[in-house]
């Protein structure tokens, strides 16, 4: 029952990705509509499918690459939601469903692994230090998507040729504000989201920071972002250097939680969490 | 009946002849009292623009009626027919149908796309219903003129990109600032076409213009334009710490921005963009400023060629256009190929009437017994029984409208139920 939640979040949401591709290229707002709606019921599922396996597990379901990239879609598609209500940009859409989209498929072909959980993780520290921790990444998600956009918008207003995606991206401005305005949330996200891991860390380890290479990885991730956000607010960074650089903080950050995670050990690697 | 067009565009004449029957604004009204005079003539429209001169027209006999309003041409320009006689074109039915509803969504217009002409049209419309010269015909074809107009310009974007000078710099401005409300426009030089990107931006809502000029006077001059400030040549510089958009038009040799000048000052501006529009030839900003990051300089050969790539995007939309045109032509046709049939429709309609009227009033001592609740049913009966009878005949002679038998059947329907005897008379 719980599978078939996944199942179904996953192909609404390529369904919506599907459908945000045909938007940007034809441009016919009921298309964007449409996948809008579609992606909505997809997160719907998406959650619903959270929710079962929290319940089952008894601990936030991150704790294989699996489980962590469907939440890593699911924070994706959150933000987005979230920020849509207030940029009412369709053409972002088109950016991010295909992100959050390619994370679920790789998600999907992986095995489910079913083993008992450490009653180390049933703690409600877990939940808010990933539930946080992801919420940051989501939103950061968003700002490299729209720092993207960005270099690909200037691009063309600055060689003047106004190609295909200049009618179809939004003005500088606005992808420099969506920009700004993901980080300067995401930011504290992922900064509670580093406290209360630390916390969860004393509580359930006895030692607040043990220099784990998920931890160092960390730390500089956060480190970068906030470098980028110290630029903007102080020096007045925006535009293309602010892209670039959040272009830069997004690979750290996929590096953290991808190769730090797997290939790196210590005691945040996936092989040490799941069953043992 | 038959629609016909007559008429001339800035393709077939020149604006020599055109303005001959286009300056004069009572031409219109004029036009329109002599078509009502004349017998052939049922219905009559008459458009006039600086492009074009159009008679639409609906009536039984073209050729009388193209001989007319040729003549009507002659006396409203006071002119010989031979001045323009060749200048005209003559399209008929489809092709008359097909003409206005191109002409109404700017297919056919000079600048392709261009938003006037739907207008112009609506008045000449409006104008033509208040001298009631329109009748069911025209009333039609018009209202679908508008929905074709209307279809072509939300489904294609025939009108969507910037082709002037002035408004494709403010189409920039809006890709760089997203609104312009709040931003602020440093005027350098205050040639015409800086004025008139001045009065564009100025409608985007800038909150503040400042404008400079090597003589002062005229710097006063054009600020109080656009209730902007005067500052002398000498302050450039500090302006542009300060300002959004730069316009420059001065006939200066020399570059009036320099690259070092923008440069320091980026610092101080905090990155926030900067965007040049420089109009003047020679140029006035200096090409490489465009490299400085969040500055965008664009020249007048720059803004050219995105008014070139598109007008090709509109001639683009217009293949598509003239899809939907096709389209909703092929509907009115039918429409129109239905109205043959109306006249035996009704009368068909108007015999049955009369003879359920005379059968109840044959009846009418026999029934004097019934209250009128029960009078009223026996009316409703008759009625629906001859409604009945008559419904497939009707659908049938519907069918065959447009059809080259469509004559035929309605001979045979005529001679059937004797319509054309004595309509009212039953034995």
């Amino acid at each position: 029952m719980t599978f078939l939640w996944f199942n179904l979040a996953l192909i609404l949401e390529l369904l919506a990705t599907g459908g945000f591709i045909v938007y940007i290229v034809k441009q016919h707002k009921w298309v964007f509509q449409y996948s809008y709606w579609i992606l909505v019921a997809g997160f719907f599922c998406h959650t619903i499918f959270l929710g079962c396996r929290y319940y089952f597990l008894g601990a936030a379901p991150v704790l294989d690459l699996k489980s962590a990239l469907s939440f890593f879609s699911w924070s994706i598609i959150l933000a987005y939601l979230v920020l849509q209500i207030k940029f009412r940009l369709m053409v972002l859409g088109s950016f991010v469903a295909p992100f959050a989209a390619f994370l679920m498929i790789i998600s999907s072909v992986m095995p489910w692994t079913e083993g008992p959980v450490k009653p180390l993780f049933k703690s409600l520290w877990l939940t808010v230090h990933v539930g946080t921790v992801f919420i940051g990444n989501g939103l950061f998600a968003i700002t490299f998507m729209a720092a993207i956009m960005y270099l690909i918008q200037e691009r063309h207003i600055k060689r003047k040729r106004l190609g295909s995606f200049y009618s179809r991206l939004p003005s500088l401005a606005t992808l420099d504000n969506i920009n700004y305005y993901a980080l300067i949330y995401g930011f504290p996200f992922l900064t509670i989201g580093m406290i209360t891991g630390s916390i969860y860390a004393q509580y359930a380890l006895g030692i607040y920071w043990q220099w784990d290479p998920k931890e160092v990885w960390s730390l500089i991730t956060w480190l970068f972002y906030a470098a980028l956000l110290h630029e903007r607010l102080t020096v007045g960074w925006q535009g293309r250097r602010a892209a670039i650089m959040s272009i830069v903080c997004f690979c750290v950050l996929i590096f953290t939680f991808a190769v730090a995670s797997l290939w790196l050990g210590g005691y945040h690697s996936f092989d040490n969490l799941g069953a043992g | 009946m038959k629609i016909i067009n007559i008429g001339m565009n800035h393709e077939t004449a020149p604006v020599e002849l055109r303005e001959c029957l286009a300056t004069d604004p009572e031409n219109t009204v004029r036009a329109l009292a002599l078509m009502r005079d004349l017998e052939c003539i049922k219905e009559g429209l008459f458009i006039s623009t600086c492009n074009r001169v159009e008679f639409l027209i609906a009536t039984e006999s073209a050729k009388d009626a193209e001989k007319s309003v040729i003549s009507l041409m002659a006396k409203l320009g006071n002119m010989p027919k031979e001045n323009f006689s060749s200048k005209l074109y003559t399209n008929e039915d489809r092709d008359a149908v097909m003409h206005i509803f191109r002409v109404a969504s700017s297919i056919d217009s000079m600048i392709v796309g261009e938003p006037q002409i739907l207008g112009q049209i609506k008045e000449a419309y409006a104008e033509a219903t208040r001298q009631k010269t329109s009748g069911v015909i025209l009333n039609r074809l018009m209202h679908k003129a508008f929905h074709v107009a209307k279809r072509v310009r939300t489904e294609t974007e025939i009108c969507e990109a910037a082709v002037s000078i002035s408004y494709a710099a403010v189409e920039l401005a809006k890709k760089i600032f997203h609104v312009l409300k709040g931003k602020k426009v440093l005027l350098i030089g205050a040639g015409e076409m800086a004025e008139l990107a001045a009065r564009h931006l100025m409608a985007q809502g800038v909150s503040s213009m400042v404008v400079v000029n090597r003589t002062f006077e005229r710097a006063v001059e054009v600020a109080g334009l656009f209730k902007g400030r005067p500052v002398s040549f000498d302050e450039i510089g500090a302006q542009i710490l300060d300002v959004d958009i730069v316009v420059t038009s001065t006939a200066s040799k020399e570059y009036v921005v320099t690259y070092d000048q923008v440069k320091n000052s980026l610092r101080k501006r905090r990155n926030r963009p900067l965007f040049f529009i420089d109009i003047a030839v020679p140029r006035d900003v200096e090409p490489k400023i465009n490299d400085l990051e969040n500055v965008y300089v664009y020249d007048i050969d720059d803004l050219k060629g995105i008014i070139e790539i598109n007008m090709a995007q509109r001639q683009q939309a217009a293949v598509k256009a003239e899809r939907i045109v096709q389209e909703e032509v092929g509907k009115f046709k039918k429409w129109l190929e239905t109205l043959a049939v109306v006249p035996t429709i009704v009368s068909l309609r108007d015999k049955a009437d009369s003879i359920i009227q005379a059968e109840l009033k044959k009846s009418f001592s026999a029934l004097s017994h019934l209250t009128p609740d029960q009078i009223e049913t026996v009316h409703t009966l008759t009625r629906s029984i001859a409604e009945k009878m008559m419904n497939d005949p009707i659908v049938f002679l519907k069918e065959k409208a447009g059809r080259e038998t469509l004559n035929t059947y309605l001979d045979v329907t005529r001679k059937l139920f004797n319509l054309d005897r004595n309509n009212g008379n039953i034995e």
